[in-house]
Formats: structure tokens, sequence, C-alpha cells
């Protein structure tokens, strides 16, 4: 950077850049963990990223509701329904 | 010191080559074809280590011109006229960016009708854009200030972009004689080059999405104008550091000649100074208390530097070599713009000559200026918008 | 070299919270885009939807350096950008990341000259099949019979064969490739990423919002679009294609899902009539027959 030039059209990365997109939710992902079969298709289809996997031996996928927009892709490609939509709130 | 014979154009070539630019994008267009042949020469015949990208229009020049700039290296282009109005998104687009890269522009009118011969309008066109924007007077300027504008450019005082305008024909295939200074000399003056940021692996920066503040972003706008400002010291200062090694000057952002006891003055910018310069000579001889202003960069404008020559002038005569059509030339409207909040109220009138390319002499300078001056002094001067078309052709 | 889901890194190139709309398909092609490339990509994004996604400065919900250009741009930006790289020695991958405007429209000569020349950049288009950022307006890439805010009775010009001019211009690499298909998709991305020279991957994103479909079913309608026979996965090289294992299948008509299974998911083609579909049944195998005389 500079002393001098102050003001510099640049940013860094950011969670939350549209602030905490949970609140667009009309409807929201409910994990069963009893059906899961850690295939990992909710963690790649997710076009936000707010589902991790992986995260313990009982609960295997965790969504990120701050963030889940609610689209409703990942219960779309689980192959055995082990999410479902119910409508927010 | 080596003299070489040289084009304003090779002018240009040779001091991007001593530059060491290490990234040159450019389209071809009459008449500024002739640098980037030149700089295709050097880069093929390995006299000049550098990428050429030989780009599909001059809109995709500057753009990769400037994407190499972001990426961290020193990139030039050049361009004229309906290049240089292809590319004019770009333009906006790295001023704002404030990535520091060097343009040559070889000034030519634009059509229609097609013409390639000489006038400002392409580089005035640029006034708003925030880059730095001078013009040369002859070829040893030229060279001079390409080097001089990668020190001015590169400064953190600074961080802009800089354009150089060389009148088409007249300097960009004129030959003269100039001296390319060695490149031991351009390395003791060239620092290694800075830039406020780059586009890099090493970082995840972001570069131009939509600001949350518009606060934010109007101060993005200021901090350009201030430091356009502030170029102005550096201007200076690279004058300065380049007399001591070459023992040449330009003055900085203007240059004054025979203004001392001067009561009228002529003002322009470009390649046509050389031949005021003669107008001048010959109307002191004929008693004319005339001096010059030779206004080298418009952009930072020199308000201060003029305010101060012409506070005590009766007249002042700015030669425009293009229009801004329904108003007046761009230098006579900074001029009187800018004296005016200084309060200065010297009567200043604007001449629009040499437009489309039509030529000027220096005698038709010489003439113009008594036929003003003796209108003036009998309070008969009915205009002081005036468009000249050679001879005695004075359209008021 | 197969790409399996469970060697995909984990590591977040795109960042939750983004401004994206639910079910956005730009957000997955970036995310893929981090998981194919990770640290190694700078892009560079014209004006479109990744200019919006990116959300507001001075935060940015793309967790790798990305340079905004100019909507015609992207491409000449990119190719600056990659000499600089080379020059001072840095291990870039540079990747143009543009929509229909920026690679078919207002952004084609540059896409050409920058193929032409061969320069070192991956251009990816992401084709969601309008100009989606302004407000679903048509672009060359619409295809037949879609409603667009500009084509309220359906585009009447067929969608322009981007993948084949690009072939055309003789680049060293070519592909085409869906969001539904991320392994696919990042299989190809570091396929191009070792390739030196011009690569061109065109990415099918099927938009929610400007095709009017449910956000849920981005995925189910990109792998219809491909089980359909509409969208072809392939890679070329030196002209010579070859089609991907997940469209492989469709090379055979008879394989092919009906049309309708694709179209009638989508608001964008309500309006179609039989005639309509019967064409773009012709212009499925029209580019399919093209295609496999390349192979």
């Amino acid at each position: 950077m500079s002393e001098y030039v102050k003001y510099l059209p640049l940013a860094k990365p950011k969670i939350g850049v549209a602030g905490k997109t949970g609140s667009w939710r009309t409807e929201k992902p409910i994990y069963d963990p009893s059906k899961c079969i850690k295939c990992d298709l909710c963690w790649l289809y997710c076009p936000e990223g707010t589902i991790n996997v992986g995260v313990s031996k009982n609960e295997y996928v965790r969504i990120d509701y701050d963030y889940c927009k609610g689209c409703g892709i990942c219960a779309n490609v689980c192959p055995v329904k082990a999410i479902n939509m119910v409508p927010e709130r | 010191m080596v003299i070489k014979s040289l084009t304003g154009n090779y002018a240009v070539a040779w001091a991007v080559k001593l530059a060491k630019v290490k990234v040159i994008a450019a389209y071809p267009i009459t008449p500024q074809t002739t640098i980037v042949e030149r700089l295709s020469e050097f880069v093929e015949r390995g006299l000049l280590d550098a990428k050429m990208i030989r780009v599909d229009s001059e809109f995709s020049a500057l753009a990769a011109t400037w994407g190499a700039a972001a990426g961290g290296v020193r990139a030039f282009t050049a361009t004229s006229s309906h290049g240089l109005l292809y590319m004019h998104e770009v333009v906006w687009w790295v001023a704002g960016s404030r990535i520091p890269l060097v343009m040559a522009i070889v000034t030519r009118t634009i059509g229609p009708p097609w013409n390639i011969w000489t006038d400002h309008s392409d580089i005035m066109d640029q006034r708003d854009t925030g880059w730095i924007i001078m013009m040369a007077e002859h070829n040893q300027e030229v060279l001079d200030s390409v080097i001089q504008l990668y020190r001015i450019t590169e400064d953190p005082r600074v961080y802009l972009p800089g354009m150089i305008g060389l009148d088409a024909f007249i300097l960009s295939h004129t030959t003269e004689p100039v001296d390319i200074p060695s490149q031991e000399l351009v390395d003791s003056y060239l620092p290694p080059r800075r830039q406020p940021y780059v586009m890099t692996i090493k970082e995840p920066l972001i570069m131009g999405n939509i600001p949350a503040d518009l606060k934010w972003n109007m101060k993005m706008r200021w901090d350009m104008h201030v430091s356009l400002i502030r170029a102005k010291e550096v201007i200076e200062e690279a004058d300065r550091e380049w007399y001591k090694l070459t023992g040449r000057s330009y003055g900085g952002l203007i240059e004054c000649y025979k203004c001392d006891d001067a009561k009228i003055y002529v003002i322009g910018m470009g390649a046509w100074v050389g031949d005021m310069r003669d107008a001048v000579d010959r109307l002191r001889d004929e008693g004319y208390d005339v001096g010059l202003i030779k206004v080298r960069f418009i952009r930072p404008f020199p308000d201060d530097k003029i305010a101060s020559v012409v506070k005590n002038a009766k007249l002042c005569i700015v030669f425009d070599r293009s229009i801004s059509a329904g108003s007046a030339g761009p230098l006579f409207l900074d001029v009187t713009s800018h004296i005016h909040r200084y309060g200065i109220n010297v009567p200043v009138v604007n001449v629009l000559a040499g437009l489309t390319g039509l030529d000027v002499t220096s005698t038709e300078i010489s003439y113009v200026v008594k036929k003003i001056y003796d209108s003036f002094e009998k309070g008969e001067l009915r205009n002081n918008i005036v468009w000249y078309f050679g001879g005695d052709e004075l359209w008021w | 070299m197969v790409v399996a889901i469970k060697t995909l890194p984990k590591e977040r190139y795109f960042l939750p919270g983004s401004a994206a709309c639910q079910g956005c398909p730009e957000a997955m092609g970036l995310r893929y885009v981090g998981m194919a490339l990770g640290k190694k990509a700078i892009i560079v994004v014209p004006a479109g939807c990744t200019s919006v996604i990116q959300g507001l400065a001075p935060g940015c919900s793309v967790n790798l350096p990305v340079l905004n250009v100019p909507f015609a741009s992207a491409d000449a930006v990119a190719s600056g950008l990659a000499a600089a790289k080379e020059i001072v020695g840095e291990d870039a991958v540079v990747i143009v990341w543009a929509g229909d405007g920026a690679t078919a429209d207002i952004g084609f000569g540059p896409l050409s000259g920058a193929a032409e020349r061969n320069d070192n950049i991956i251009h990816i288009c992401v084709d969601n099949e309008a100009y989606m950022n302004t407000g679903i307006q048509r672009s060359s890439l619409t295809p037949y019979g879609a409603w667009t805010t500009t084509t309220w009775t359906g585009k009447k010009e067929a969608k322009k064969e981007l993948p084949l001019i690009m072939i055309a211009h003789k680049v060293p690499y070519v592909a085409t490739a869906s969001i539904g298909y991320p392994t696919d998709f990042t299989q190809k991305l570091r396929k191009a990423a070792s390739i030196k020279g011009f690569k061109y991957i065109h990415l099918h994103a099927p938009c929610p919002t400007g095709w009017r479909f449910d956000p849920s079913k981005t995925v189910e309608i990109a792998r219809l679009a491909v089980e359909t026979g509409m969208w072809i996965l392939f890679e070329a090289e030196k002209g010579k294609v070859r089609i991907s294992p997940f469209s492989k299948p469709y090379a055979d008509k008879s394989k092919r899902k009906p049309i309708e299974q694709y179209l009638r998911l989508q608001g964008r083609f309500r309006g179609i009539t039989k005639e309509d579909i019967r064409i773009l049944e012709r212009m499925v195998d029209e580019a399919w027959e093209t295609l496999l005389k390349l192979t």
C-alpha cells in the first residue's frame, strides 16, 4: 500500500458479505443422521458451502443455519432422503 | 552520450527500452504504428527483454497492458485517435484501479471524415479520467518524458497512470537529433517498480467489487484527485533530478519563455509550441512584450504556476488544437477558470487553430497574436473565442 | 485421472453468506474452481452475476485473488496478467470466469484474440443462457424457444455454438462441463491447468431465477440437460473430440430421455409449442451428429 494513497477499491474474503443469509429461508433443511450414508453429496452440491461433513461420529453432516439459504438442493440430491425441507418457523 | 536521428515514435520506443518495460500490448493505428514496430524489433532481436502481446484491438491493448501491470510488472502501450476512444472504458478503469502504467498517444484528429493528421482532440477527451496527461514539444522531450513518467506514475505519492501526447507526423514521423541516455543513467534515475498492490496467488486480494459504503467510493475519487495535485511536486522533482543527470530541464509543469517582462502571454501545448517560440521572438523584434507559457501537463493542471505568471498581464492568448464543441478550447477553459479562482481578472482570448491537421506556421501564429492584440488595444475585440483557418482567415 | 468426491479438498474458496440467489449455479461453480485448483487460481471476473455474488467491499465471498474488469476485457486482461505471472516466476493459474455476455457477445472479440494467440489462460464460460445479472435478457447463448425479458414469445434464433467455435480456433483444450457433474468439471479444470496455452471450458449453469424453476432443482435440471442429450459433456484436444463418460450413453439416441422432461420443469419454456419441441429435438440430433464426426 502507500502512506499517501488511502482509498483503494480493494476487498478481502469475508463470510457473510450479504449478511446472515439464513434469514432468506422460507424452508429449512433438517438432517436425519440415522439415514445418512456419508456420501458427501450434500456438501458437494450446496451452493453456499454451508454444509460441513465429517463433523463427528454421531453427526456426520452439520448445516450452518446462519447462512443456509434454504434452496433445498441438499434435500434434492440426497440419495436416501436423509435431508428433508420443512417450513421455516 | 549517444546522439541518434530519431523520429518521435522511435524516441518513444527507445525510452520504453531504457525503462526496461516488461510487457507491451498494442494494436496498430496510424500514426502510432512505428512505435510498436520498433519495439517488436527490439524484443525479437533480444535488445529488450519483454513480452509483446499482439492484441486484437486497442480495447484489448490497454486491458492486457493493465492486466500485466496489475500482475506486478512495468507495462506500456500506445495508440491514437479512434484507438484511444475505443479503449476509453479501460482508460477510466485503469486510473480508478490506481495501477501505474504509461501510454503514448500520437495525437491524431477524430473522424468522420477519416483523417490521420494531428490535433489534440483525442488526448483532451481523456481529461476527466484521472490520468496524468502531458504533451511534448520535440523528440528529445518525448524520450525524456516517457522515462520521467515511469518515475512519476510509480511514485507512492501518485500511483496513477500517465499518458504523453506527441503530435501526429509533426513529431511522430519527423526526425530530430536526440540524445539517448545510457542505461546506467536511466537505471540510477528510475527506482524499481512500485505499485499499491499486486494480483498474486500469495494473498486472496479482490479488486473492484461493489462497495458497501458510497462515501468510501466517493473518497476514492477524492483520493485520485488529491494524488494528482500531489503529483505536481513529484513532476517538478522528476524534472530537477533529470536535469542533474542529463543537464536537460523542461521546467516541470510549465516552461516560461521570455516571460520576465511580458505583458502578453501566448499559451499552448504540444509540438506547435516550438513555432510559438519563433513567433514570440519575431514579435519581440517588432516591439511586442510577448512571453510564452508552454503548458506541459494539463493534468494535473498547473493552476498556481500559470496564475503567478499571468497575474499582471495585459492579455493572454490561449491556442487550442481542439475544441470542446459548444463551449471553447479545453486549455482555454482550464486556464480561464483556474486563474479566476486566484482572483485574476486578465482578459483571455481563445484561438482555435490547426484542428483536423490544418497546418499552422510560426508566421501565422505571430500574425494572429498581432491581430488580436491590436484589436484588443483599440477596444475592438469582437469576441474572445476566435477560429483561425490560416492566411488572414480569422472567424470571430 | 478420475476425481473422487472424497478426495476433493474441504477448504473453502467460496464463503457462505454470499449475495448469490438460492440455488445459484455460479456459486456452485466457484466452489468447484476452488476445489480443483485451490490457491493457484487468480480469477478475472468481467461484469456478470459473479460481480454481484462477491458481495460488498471491503468484504468478498470469494476466498481467492479476484480482479474485477470491464465487461468485454476479461480475456485481454487475463492475457496480460498471465504474461506478468510468467515473468515474475509465479506458478499461477489465470482463469477468466465469464458469463454469456462476456464470452459470446460483448467479449467475443477479445476471447477470439486470446485464443488465437494461445495465451496461457483458462476461459470458463459460466453459461446460464441469458444476461442474468441485468435481469434475464437474451444472449446469443439463450436456447431456441426460451422466454427472456427481451424474447417474450421465445427466442427465434438458435444457441450460438461456442464450444465448436473454440475448437475451430485450434486451441490446446476445449471442454464442456456442468455444475451437475462436479467431479467431471474439477477433473477437466485440473487437466486444463496442466496444459500451457489457451483452454476453454463451457460450464452449463441452470439458473433458477432466470429459467423459472424451484431453486432446489438446479442439480436435477443440470443432470436432465445431459440425460436428454441437450447438453453434451466432451473434451477436445487438437480438434479431436472425446465424449465424456457421463454423456457417453446418450450418443445412442434411444437412451436419451425425452426433452420434454427437461423443458417442462422450466418456466422459461412454458410457451413452447409442439413444433418448437420438434425443432429442439432436431437441434439435439444435429449437435450429436456434428460432435461424433469429430471424435
